[in-house]
Formats: structure tokens, sequence, C-alpha cells
């Protein structure tokens, strides 16, 4: 096979089986169920799943990073990492949803296709070492969600949410934009290993500065870092919960993964600068999502805040510029993606399409009907806290260690003080789930999960259990992947000790 | 010739007026072209440097620019066309029913 074709394997395989489900959807019988064409994109993402990890073996055997399409694309441990965490939450997604739309939704086959093509964009982003393939990637895997915000056509909070996202969506990736050409501007040249000699040393060192702030404004947006975070309460609200359990965790992740090759691989010179940013997003989303948080009737909205603070969590970990930086970053968004995904899964189940679960008082007493689920519920919601031996705690853990070694000791004791406030509201939603119904509640949707949504609530689940249990594998394959990232970084030994 | 600093600040500024007509106008469309007008913005932005660096890629990079920005309008009027179904207005401010 051509290394071209190799490269981009898991997004191809991804692609076709996308396409496939558009062409096969307007075949099928209007009345007909379209669960078949959800077990056409989940077998496309398994296969691509499984392409990624046929890549790892490659690079694991040749020992580099392999490059592709004129070195715009580049496969290494770090990318495959987040081929198969983006592959995996969008498989579980897939197999949570296939009951979700069955019924009240004609136009299923879209919400297959446009996951498959969704978690292109975001893989390319991963993969790519050319701003201009992240602006791609970017670009498929943003206009894809917009449209998934909006999926629940009847409701006007869909379409509000949709819109809403759009906006500002559109808004962050102008800022990207003007970033990258500003870039451009300083170095004559878009690749991020071009970046990394030039950047620094341009003529034009006040073009060359602001380039990697716009960016990184365009990036903070995406992965909801306050002061950008304001979107994000009200398109968790009004989109379909399987639909955010994957937009909170997998399209933030591929950004994770440009942040980490663009800050660490392109910019490291500029280190002194862009941490001042970092570190002033860090802080704040960690104080607006815990204190909104604390605000919040709507369940949705709650969690939502929290991922905002997650965001937080995890910028923490770029103030040390080590490999273990690298994978404390990594391992967090891993766990971040298991325990959220399960959280907004278990919504699913218990709301159902119509989702007539919204408030704290909604949820009182919920436990007494769906004790299973709710226990699950208060699993996820313990990881969140970070509660040991669950993933949450092992991903505080490492980031706020990572900071710690970093010297940043003031951040790291904002960031307990913080996870302390956390658990004020975790805790409140997981009281009211045990606690005695108050006299006129919404019932819970009574149907069981079917077998797909249970695996997918497991997978979830034993995720976050092992995450926490063994963290050590995933956060060794991290740290050798890590290097990879870090080289070609000249002079740096200082930072580096 | 005129030169290059020209095109870089009317880039600037017409980016800034982007910014400002998204924070500030009230319709829904004018705002879309806000974020149409900061794109550009960077399009101009990618030409003047183009020709500064003697590189074709700022230019090619427009072109991609240009077809993502299409596609984003037909999604974008798809969902202003979707929501004007679903609440009659076109007002930003009315577009508020997700307050906590």
């Amino acid at each position: 096979m051509s290394p071209n074709l190799f490269a981009l394997l898991p997004e191809i395989v991804l692609t076709i089986a996308g396409v496939l489900v558009m062409v096969a959807e307007p075949l099928l019988p209007a009345q007909s169920s379209r669960k078949p064409l959800g077990w056409l994109a989940i077998l496309g993402t398994a296969l691509s799943a499984v392409a990624a990890f046929i890549q790892h073996r490659a690079v694991d055997a040749a020992g580099a990073p392999m490059m592709g399409f004129y070195r715009t694309i580049q496969i290494d441990n770090l990318s495959v990492f987040f081929h198969l965490l983006i592959a995996s939450i969008v498989l579980v997604v897939l197999l949570a949803s296939l009951d979700y739309f069955e019924g009240p939704v004609s136009h299923a086959g879209e919400y297959y296709a446009l996951l498959c093509f969704g978690a292109t964009g975001m893989m390319l982003m991963s993969c790519s070492v050319e701003l201009l393939m992240v602006f791609i990637g970017l670009e498929i895997s943003s206009i894809s969600t917009y449209i998934l915000a909006g999926f629940r056509k009847g409701q006007a909070t869909a379409s509000e949410s949709a819109l809403k996202y759009f906006l500002l969506g559109s808004f962050a990736t102008a800022f990207t934009l003007y970033g990258i050409a500003l870039a451009f501007g300083a170095t004559g040249s878009t690749s991020i290993a071009v970046l990394a000699t030039m950047l620094h040393s341009s003529n034009t060192p006040l073009i060359a500065r602001l380039a990697v702030a716009m960016m990184l404004i365009g990036m903070g947006f995406k992965v909801s870092a306050a002061p950008f975070h304001v979107w994000t309460p009200d398109v968790y609200q009004g989109a379909p919960s399987p639909v955010v359990a994957m937009m909170s965790t997998a399209p933030k992740a591929a950004v994770y993964a440009v942040l980490l090759r663009l800050l660490f691989n392109g910019a490291p010179q500029l280190r002194g600068e862009w941490l001042v940013l970092i570190q002033f997003f860090a802080v704040l989303s960690m104080f607006i999502g815990n204190l909104g948080a604390l605000l919040q009737k709507d369940v949705k909205r709650m969690l939502a805040y929290s991922s905002i603070a997650h965001a937080g969590y995890l910028l923490t970990a770029f103030a040390s510029f080590q490999q273990d930086a690298v994978a404390a970053a990594c391992f967090y968004t891993a766990a971040y993606a298991s325990m959220n995904v399960g959280a907004f899964l278990v919504l699913t189940q218990l709301t159902g399409y119509n989702e007539n679960l919204r408030t704290l008082n909604d949820y009182t007493g919920v436990a007494r009907k769906r004790p299973l689920l709710s226990a699950l519920l208060g699993f996820f919601l313990l990881s969140m806290i970070g509660i040991p031996f669950t993933a949450g705690f092992f991903a505080k853990f490492y980031a706020f260690s990572a900071a710690l070694r970093g010297g940043f000791s003031w951040l790291v004791i904002l960031g307990l003080l913080n996870s302390g406030f956390a658990c004020f509201y975790y805790l409140r939603l997981l009281i009211a789930l045990y606690s005695s119904p108050a006299s006129e509640i919404a019932e819970p949707s009574s149907t069981r999960p079917s077998i797909a949504a249970t695996l997918a609530l497991a997978a979830c689940a034993l995720a976050t259990v092992g995450l926490g249990i063994m963290p050590g594998r995933l956060l060794h394959l991290l740290q050798r992947s890590a290097p990879i990232t870090l080289q070609e970084q000249p002079g740096n030994s200082a930072s580096l000790q | 010739m005129v030169p290059i600093s020209y095109y870089l600040i009317l880039a600037a500024i017409l980016f800034c007026v982007g910014i400002a007509a998204f924070l500030i106008k009230r319709n829904v469309i004018t705002v879309f072209m806000s974020i149409e007008l900061m794109l550009n913005a960077v399009n101009l932005t990618f030409v003047a440097f183009s020709h500064r660096w003697h590189q074709i890629s700022g230019q090619i990079f427009v072109f991609f620019v240009m077809v993502v920005a299409a596609a984003e309008a037909a999604v974008g009027l798809a969902i202003i066309i979707a929501l004007f179904r679903a609440r009659q207005t076109l007002n930003i401010d009315q577009v508020d029913l997700m307050k906590n």
C-alpha cells in the first residue's frame, strides 16, 4: 500500500463508511428502521480503529514517525492514541444512539453519516502537522457537529442551540484562521516543523506572538475554555444527549492534540508568552466552570459548566514542559471522555428522546425507578469529583503533578481548591437522585436499555474503572509517544532540565 | 507600488469591523455576514503575505478558505431557516429560550 494511503487509512475507512450510509439511506423504504445504517457506521468506526492500531504497530516497528502527503500528515504514537480515542468515543455513542432515533426521527441515517464525517475531521486534526490540514480537519468536524447539535428538528431549543454553536464556532474559526495567516506572514510557511525553527527568530516578532495568541483564542473557543465558554451551556442544553456526549469529548480531544503539537512542537521558544495565556485560561476556566455549575438548576447545563472546569484542570498540565505533561494531558482527555460520555449516555437512557427530565427537581428520586442507571450515573459523577480508584482521580493527579514539576504550585493549589468546590454540585445531583421524590415529578423513561446501549454503558464504566485502577499501562504508552512530539526542538535543554 | 503594510492594515481593520459587527448587530443574517467579512480579511492577509514571501502556498490557502466558507454558509443558512421556522424571528435577542 502506498505510504500516503496508509497514513490516512483510518480517515479513509471512516469516509467510505459515511458515504455508504448516505448512499444507502434513500434506498431504504421510508418507514423502515434505520438501524442497519447504524450498524454499518459502527462497522466503519470499528474498522478505522483497527486501521489506527495497524498504524501503531507499523510506527513501533519503524521506530520513527511516518510522514505522508508531502510531510503534512504525521503518524506517530500521539496521533494513533487520539485516533483510537476518537474512534472509541464515536463507537460508543453510535451504539447508544441506535435506539435513541428509533420512531420519531425519519432522518436517522444522516445522523450516523454525520458522526462518521465528524470523526474523520477530528482524526485528521490529530495527525496533521500542517496548519492548512488542521484547518480543514477542524472545519470538517465543526460543520458536522453544528448540524448534529440541532438534530431534534421539531424543538425550538434545538435550532437555537445549533445557531449559537454555529455562530460562535465560525467566529472562533475566523480567529484561528487569522492566527494561521499571521504565522504564515511571520515565517513564510504553515508547516509546524518550519514554525518551530522560524517563529522565534522572525524579523516581525510582534506578528509571530500575535499569531500564536490568535490561534490559542480560536482553539480556546473549541475546547470551551473560559473566557470563551459562553456558548457551552446553551448548546449542551439544546442538543440531543448522545450528541453532547460526543461533542463534549471527541472534538475537544482533537483540539488538544493540535494544541500539544502547536505549542510543544511548533512554538517551544515562545513558551514564556503562551504559558501566560494558558495559565490565564486555566484559572479562569476552573473558577467560572465550578462557580457557574453551582448556580445551575438544569442538569445538562450543570454538566456543561463542569466540562468548562475540566478544560481548566487539563490546561494546568501544559504548565510543565516535559514528556509527562504531554502524557498527563492525553491521559486527561481519555479519562474525561470515559466518564463524561458515560454520564451523558445515562442521561440519554433516563430521559429518552423528548428529554422530559431537565432540572435537579426532576431527577429527585429517580433512583427508586431506575436503580441501576442511577448507580451508574452516581459512579461517573464520583469519578468527575476525583474519588480515588476512578479515572478522574488519576487524571487530576497527573495533571496537577505535571504542573507541580513545572514549578507552578499556586496553580495546583487553585486547582485543588476548585476540586473542592466541584464536590458540592456533583454531590447535590447524587443526593437528589437518591432522596425521596417530591410530590409532582416527571417520569423517567421506562424503556429498558437495549443490548447495544448496555454494551456502550458498560464500556464507559469499564474504561473509567480501568483507568482508575491501572493508569500505569496507558500512561507508560503515552510517555513513550511523547518524545516524538517533543523532538526537534533546538536549544531547549534548559527547560527540559 | 503600494507597500504591503497597507494591505495588512486594511485587513486588520476589516477583521476588527467584522468582530465589532458580530458583537453589535442584532439580525442573525447580519451577524453571519460579519463572520464572512472576517474570513475575507484573513484572505486578504494571506494574499498580501503570499506576495511578500513570493510563495504560492498562501494563495492556495485562500482557495481552501473560500471553499470551506461556502460549505459553512450552506449549513449556516439552513440552520437560520430552521430557526426562523421554529421562532418566526431573526432577532438574536429574541433567541433566548435557554436561560436557567
